[in-house]
């Protein structure tokens, strides 16, 4: 079974890449798919991910609650000589706000791992590509490498803000774009996977607040804001800095936190930035603007 | 959970449960159905009622039953495709005891007929259609799926086990209800092969009890 990163690291170090290791184990596992119809179906969630930023920057959406906050870091950047988290950051941060948003106006992008979280992957990828230059197989590995370390996040602990709070859905996207960015910079499996490792630690047991119910606040921030964290997390990673913990168990207890989560944490919108005064009456003020139920939203011909 | 799921779905936002697991209940409905809707109450449940304005619930769900799949990007505007067409779609809240938290009940009327269905939304995406007409089954479209409705005689299910046998087809999953003994009854077989949907006409004669056979194509809505 595809449950450990210890496993991962065994299997990798027979001599394939990380991704083509990964492609292999998925192919075996999943007892018919292989490997080069899977790197195809990657290819193509590749193609919609990079399609959901074009069409998140051209759209310019806002949400019920927030503005169109990539629009300001655009702005932002091209004033700002030095920005202070550095070009790469501050691109895949607009990015991920960008898309984010869109997701939040009924866009069409790529949950990755969940919709709340959609962001993440496309900023860190295509802000790489943009700043430092990659080619798509490359980009693709790293694609796939994040899947692989998603994937045993979800089997070890779980993605579903619903049981695991924000750790598991923005938390789990930025361990995978940890490792992808690891990948791109030809670090090795054992930094991708302690890379991921290093930035779950730092976001263990956020909690899923959002306001109203709505995807937007906070999760449009902190799609931005994880871009950042996993910046840093791979720069740790490549420079030799290594989880006391081993990744396993730091998963494992993520897992545990989550499910100790009160349920008020856990999406249902009764705890944290939801349950703050202005959290509470912007909920009102959306649900006082919603047409009855019983209302005919389309009358009978 | 495969790359694909990790990596994916392809959908319309803003959220997994509400949005494309609405868009599959209403695609499944549809399915079930068995041609294009013209008039249908939704009866929405839980927290399909509370936040359906935030989630766009009824626009996802609306998409579903005109033959939209969750990354179809007219998801958003369905209601005005619905009201192009000439489809009626009414929506309601409801409260039942028990019921999933993330579900809603759909009344199909026709010319001649009227079905009723219930599904719910699990999470990541996932849907199962939990009753149809009254029948608890448990149907989640993820596999080749066949229903049936028939009268509860004896012979009925070996006849369709039998026939799919014949045919080479592993049957991964089965479940049945029936109103009484003797009654009516139906079906859910799930597959572990695809299947042409001509094989279902020759299958719908292997047994006089048979009433009603369809065939709902694995994931026919989701990339
Ligand atoms: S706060 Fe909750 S809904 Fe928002 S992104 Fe995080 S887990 Fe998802």
């Amino acid at each position: 079974m595809m449950r450990s990163f210890a496993e991962m690291l065994l299997r990798a170090a027979q001599g394939l890449s990380l991704d083509e290791t990964l492609l292999l184990w998925e192919s075996e596992e999943s007892g018919g798919s292989s490997v080069g119809w899977l790197r195809d179906a990657m290819a193509s969630r590749l193609a919609d991910m990079e399609r959901s930023v074009r069409e998140a920057e051209e759209a310019h959406c806002r949400g019920r609650l927030i503005g169109d906050d990539g629009s300001l870091i655009g702005l932002y950047r091209e004033r700002a000589a030095e920005p202070l988290s550095g070009p790469l950051v501050l691109r895949a941060c607009q990015i991920a706000l960008s898309v984010a948003t869109y997701n939040a106006a009924m866009g069409r992008i790529v949950a990755a791992p969940t919709a709340g979280s959609c962001g993440i992957l496309p900023g860190l990828l295509f802000g790489y590509e943009e700043v430092f230059g990659a080619d798509r197989e490359r980009l693709l590995g790293a694609l796939i490498v994040a899947g692989g370390v998603g994937e045993i996040v979800a089997r070890r602990a779980t993605l579903a803000g619903a049981e695991g709070g924000c750790q598991a859905e923005c938390g789990a996207a930025g361990a995978m774009g940890t490792a992808a960015l690891v990948f791109l910079r030809g670090g090795s499996a054992e930094a991708c996977v302690h890379g991921a490792a290093l930035l779950l630690k730092s976001v263990l047991g956020l909690i899923c607040d959002p306001v109203a119910g709505l995807v937007e606040v906070p999760c449009v921030k902190r799609n931005g804001l994880l871009t950042g964290l996993a910046v840093l997390a791979a720069d740790m990673a490549l420079a030799g800095v290594r989880s006391v913990i081993p990744p396993d168990e730091v998963i494992d207890a993520m897992g545990a936190v989550g499910r100790a989560l009160p349920e008020a944490f856990r999406e249902t919108a009764r705890g944290g930035l939801a349950a703050t005064p202005t959290g509470c009456s912007l909920r009102k003020a959306l649900v006082g603007e919603v047409p009855p139920l019983d209302a005919e939203e389309v009358q009978l011909p | 959970m495969s790359l694909l799921d990790i990596i994916g779905p392809v959908m319309v936002g803003p959220s997994s449960s509400h949005t494309a697991g609405a868009v599959r209940l209403g695609w499944l409905a549809r399915q079930c159905w068995g041609e294009p809707p013209k008039e249908v109450d939704l009866f929405l449940r839980g927290s399909f009622a509370a936040t359906y304005w935030g989630h766009g619930t009824d626009r996802a769900l609306a998409a579903g039953l005109q033959g939209l799949s969750p990354d179809d990007p007219r998801v958003p505007e369905a209601l005005d495709l619905a009201r192009d067409s000439g489809l009626a779609f009414r929506f309601h809240g409801e409260e039942i005891d028990g019921a999933h938290p993330n579900s809603v009940r759909f009344h199909f009327i026709g010319q001649d007929r009227e079905m009723e269905i219930v599904g719910a939304s699990i999470g990541g995406g996932s849907v199962r259609i939990q009753s149809l007409d009254g029948f608890c089954l448990n149907l989640s479209g993820e596999l080749e799926s066949l229903v049936t409705f028939h009268r509860d005689l004896p012979g009925v299910v070996a006849a369709v086990a039998g026939e799919l046998a014949r045919l080479g087809v592993n049957i991964a999953t089965m479940n049945l209800h029936r109103g009484g003994r003797g009654e009516r009854a139906a079906m859910v077989i799930e597959l572990d092969k695809r299947i042409d949907g001509s094989i279902v006409d020759d299958l719908r004669s292997v047994h006089p009890a048979l009433e009603r056979m369809f065939l709902i194509p694995a994931g026919g809505d989701v990339r």
